[in-house]
């Protein structure tokens, strides 16, 4: 059995047919080459397939793609400028040494553009807690805060002004 | 300078922007899905087997069966291969086995159109079994009458080691006899570590086709070039006719040191016509099926004069090695010897191990091989007898530790640099010790604080006891940048960006101009063993500088053939330049000459192995701050710092990050990793990232990593271990500084607030 799924994915028009028993990882990796959508546990532990869902972190695993019915998806391959160039988010990961192995940074960076979008400045144990739902064997968390830090004080810089 | 700079990782833009690609990330669509049937008993046989349901399920291709799979017993670790019998690896597995081992052992594999429909095809399958009983515990698979597990060792006991080190001074005969002297303070002490599981995010997937008779496997491991030999091995066939590519992987610790899957791949595309099957490991699949760390039990005996010297020690070592040898004794053997270099013995040491097979997911290589548990051993007992006799638990370690120009009376592998004594030093400084002790001593209440430390040795790769060898290859390009490939793997720790520069170094080019080959194919890769024993930026930096070397030697060859009246031609900002500086020709003009000249066109192109017969010792220690809660059993560690001298760091902010990652992984196993198991079946409990308690962000505190740079005059550029050490001391700096804060000395692990409220109990404190 074959749905047809309209919804917006990285800012453009999409419209495909899925399976309705499939997860949003599954469409996104396997029918559209999303391939950032990581899957580390499929059962919603490990955060690494982590998307945005109309500007909310969710983990697609266990997400139903016939749920995202005219809903707007965004992953890490939607975030760079028009250029090409990389987002504030994405060169603070890069410059603080954020990424080991990479498995974990995409779900974690789609958080971190949550967390930033949310215009508010966190403590650091509130970073903690707010990343808490990734899972990353490499780094022990440190570079992943700095790097969000940073780009929660770039974004506020900026909004400042 | 190249090597010391803090560059970004060569790979980082493209992990961040997704565009890296991983094994999964390259599979094929559409493609037909394996599933393996997993064994519900823990010991025993498969008796027989009813496929017919299964098999006549819509969408199901072929089920396999422990029945149909060649009589081919084979090795799956991660060694380099030996051409002697006597020091290969166990064979003691077949693709599916009859004999199953351990609960969920692999008896049956279905490949479908679907993954849906293979897994329910594995519902359908009916299995007879002949069941025994069933042990988690060396004791009871070495019991009188216990059937054997693997019928090549009837008492369940893979293999025993004795060693004894030549006896110093005249007065005592043997260790035993140090050890019953009056003349000297007796120690005695028992540690155990449990079973944890490395958890790399990305679950070891393969997918496996055949192309012009070959077998090609993609593949998430650390050893592409032993995957396709044990691939080889395992289906009897030549190695030749089997590629191996490895995409960028989703970390290793270890468990991808060990040929898991890959085999069975092989073996199912060749019983589908050669079309392409995708093997796609599960979270509770790894945890059940794939590797882990043993758990090893400690007995350990010190003799001390009352200066704190020690004078003999005696430590024995039973290892549970679960239901496959794996890599065999060779873990419990590193630890015993881990355990005895860490620190000297004026008169003498014995050491015992022995490797027991029981019904246990089978433990292998991870992230330290056999040193985390010996050390937590060494460093535990070394903290007790300090406070035993008063002594200061800081000079008690220095005074013993391993010294300048030490040699291992058996493998000969020398302490050609060490900081260790700096390391400690400057680890007391940054953590405050001798305030907090004395801030810290006699304690009252429920909610008390501690500080402790501990130390660590540990080897760089695996010479002498294995081979090591490893090749690298380096191209020029038109533009005058340079290709590198190499048979080493990056597995997430960081080797294309630190290769990189080393090459870079070597040839005198920056960085930038050098373009790394990420992904291995061992079609086309030169031989190197892979990613283990912390030893790639040591061995395989010696063949990059090697090659390096033997490429600038071309490249300025290249040169004086153009300009045939300079001297002293060199290399400097990507010109060549003569030796007064001046800039003759432009790299990039020099290789367009090689390319297309008309009176001399050559590649320039270097390849070379570089077989290393050298070791070197890389030391460091963790100091940790904790707060006890003692009546929940709850720890927090308030600070932590590590303390490393590897030698000179190639990159020093990835060198920081690969502690981080390391303390990280100490603290889980300090505090709350733990694979659970049902004692009646022998099923793992906890298999998933839920029940298994793997560290979030909010279970760290913030993590500090320092460095004594030494230059280690082994090292290809001063450079020795750093991928594994980080990882090693965290637990017992953990415990010793427990032991302050309460009197309560843990002598196992987890320290989980479980565990921790019985530890109370039993010390009087609840």
């Amino acid at each position: 059995m074959i749905e047809i799924l309209r919804c917006t994915v990285n800012n453009k028009p999409v419209e495909i047919g899925i399976d309705p028993r499939e997860s949003l990882a599954d469409t996104l990796r396997e029918r559209l080459g999303l391939t950032s959508v990581k899957k580390g546990c499929e059962v919603g532990e490990c955060g690494a397939c982590t998307v945005l869902v109309d500007g909310e972190a969710i983990d697609s695993c266990i997400y139903l793609s016939v749920w995202a019915q005219g809903k707007t998806i965004l992953t890490v391959e939607g975030l760079q400028d028009p250029d090409g160039g990389l987002s504030p988010i994405q060169r603070a990961f890069v410059e603080e040494a954020a990424v080991q192995c990479g498995f974990c940074t995409p779900g974690i960076i789609m958080s971190a553009v949550e967390i930033v979008g949310s215009g508010k400045q966190y403590t650091r144990d509130e970073l903690r807690k707010l990343i808490s739902g990734h899972l990353c064997r490499c780094t022990g968390y440190q570079n992943i805060l700095n790097a969000v830090e940073r780009a929660v004080n770039e974004a506020h810089k900026f909004v400042g002004k | 300078m190249e090597v010391g700079r803090s560059i970004p990782r060569v790979d980082a833009a493209d992990k961040v922007t997704g565009r890296a690609k991983y094994t999964d990330d390259l599979c094929p669509h559409p493609v037909l899905e394996a599933a393996v049937l997993h064994s519900t008993i823990a010991n025993g046989w498969v008796k027989s087997m009813d496929i017919s349901e299964a098999q006549a399920l819509p969408g199901v291709v072929k089920v396999l069966t422990c029945f149909d799979v060649p009589d081919i017993q084979y090795p799956t670790p991660g060694h380099p291969w030996s051409v002697e019998a006597a020091h290969q690896d166990v064979a003691d597995r077949k693709l599916l086995n009859r004999r199953v081992r351990i609960y969920g052992d692999d008896i049956a594999a279905v490949v479908a159109e679907d993954l849906i429909t293979a897994h329910r095809a594995l519902k359908l399958i009916r299995v007879e079994y002949e069941e025994y009983p069933v042990a988690l515990e060396p004791e009871g698979a070495m019991a009188e009458g216990f059937p054997p597990i693997h019928e090549e060792h009837p008492d369940n006991v893979l293999a025993r080691m004795d060693l004894r080190t030549p006896i110093r001074g005249g007065e005592f005969e043997t260790v035993e006899d140090v050890l019953s002297s009056p003349k000297f303070r007796q120690f005695q002490g028992h540690y155990e570590t449990q079973q944890v599981q490395h958890c790399h995010i990305e679950n070891p997937v393969s997918f496996a086709y055949m192309e012009s008779g070959r077998i090609t496997v993609v593949t998430s491991t650390q050893i592409p070039h032993i995957v396709r030999r044990v691939i080889g091995q395992a289906l009897g066939i030549g190695w030749g006719s089997i590629r191996v590519v490895k995409p960028y992987i989703g970390g290793g610790f270890g468990n991808k040191q060990e040929v898991l899957y890959e085999p069975l791949n092989a073996w199912l595309t060749t019983q589908v016509g050669g079309r392409c099957v995708r093997l796609d490991v599960s979270r509770e699949e790894t945890f059940q099926n794939t590797r882990s760390r043993h758990p090893i039990s400690f007995d350990v005996a010190a003799a001390v004069d009352e200066d704190g010297t020690l004078m003999a020690r005696y430590c024995k070592a039973v290892s549970n090695q679960g239901g496959y040898a794996s890599h065999g004794n060779a873990i419990v053997a590193n630890a015993v010897t881990g355990y005895r270099q860490l620190y000297l013995d004026q008169i003498g040491h014995h050491a015992q191990a022995l490797t027991v097979y029981t019904n246990r997911p089978a433990p292998g290589a991870m992230r330290g091989y056999g040193i985390p548990q010996c050390n937590f051993a060494s460093e535990c007992f070394m903290e007790d007898i300090a406070r035993e006799m008063g002594l200061d638990p800081l000079e008690f370690r220095k005074k013993n530790a391993m010294p300048l120009g030490y040699v291992d009376p058996f493998n000969g592998i020398t302490c050609h640099s060490t900081a260790l004594r700096e390391c400690i030093d400057k680890g007391a400084a940054y953590i405050g010790w001798d305030e907090l002790r004395e801030k810290y001593k006699n304690q009252t209440g429920p909610v008390r604080r501690g500080v402790g430390m501990a130390c660590f040795s540990y080897k760089t790769g695996v010479y002498p006891i294995s081979l090591e060898t490893s090749s690298a290859r380096m191209v020029l390009n038109q533009d005058g940048t340079v290709q590198l490939h190499l048979g080493a793997t990056e597995i997430g720790q960081g080797g294309d960006t630190v290769f990189s520069q080393m090459a870079a170094q070597a040839i005198g080019i920056p960085t930038e101009d050098v373009h790394i080959i990420s992904f291995q194919d061992t079609d086309t890769a030169p031989f190197d063993t892979g990613a283990y024993a912390s030893r790639q930026t040591y061995v395989t930096g010696k063949a990059i500088k090697k090659v390096g070397e033997e490429f600038r030697a071309k490249l300025l060859s290249y040169a004086a053939e153009l300009f045939p009246d300079a001297d002293g031609l060199t290399i400097l900002h990507r010109h060549i330049a003569d030796g007064s500086g001046e800039k003759l020709i432009s790299l990039a003009d020099l290789a367009l000459n090689a390319f297309y000249s008309l009176e001399h066109s050559v590649h320039i192109t270097a390849e070379d192995t570089n077989h290393c017969k050298d070791n070197t010792f890389a030391f460091g220690c963790c100091f940790a701050e904790v707060e006890v809660d003692i009546p929940v059993g709850k720890i927090k560690v308030l600070r932590i710092v590590n303390v490393h001298d590897s030698g000179r760091l190639i990159n020093p902010q990835l060198a920081e990050a690969q502690v981080h990652g390391g303390m990280s992984m100490g603290l889980g196993y300090a505090l709350s990793e733990e694979m659970k198991f049902d004692p009646k079946t022998g099923r793992l409990l906890n298999g998933n990232l839920l029940d298994y308690k793997l560290p979030t962000a909010m279970d760290h505190p913030e993590l500090k990593a320092l460095f004594v740079e030494t230059v280690d005059p082994s090292g290809p550029f001063g450079n020795k271990a750093l991928g594994e050490p980080p990882a090693i001391p965290v637990a017992p700096a953990v415990r010793n500084a427990v032991l302050y804060a309460t009197g309560v000395a843990v002598n196992s692990l987890p320290m989980s607030p479980q565990h921790m409220v019985e530890e109370f109990q039993r010390g009087g404190l609840i």
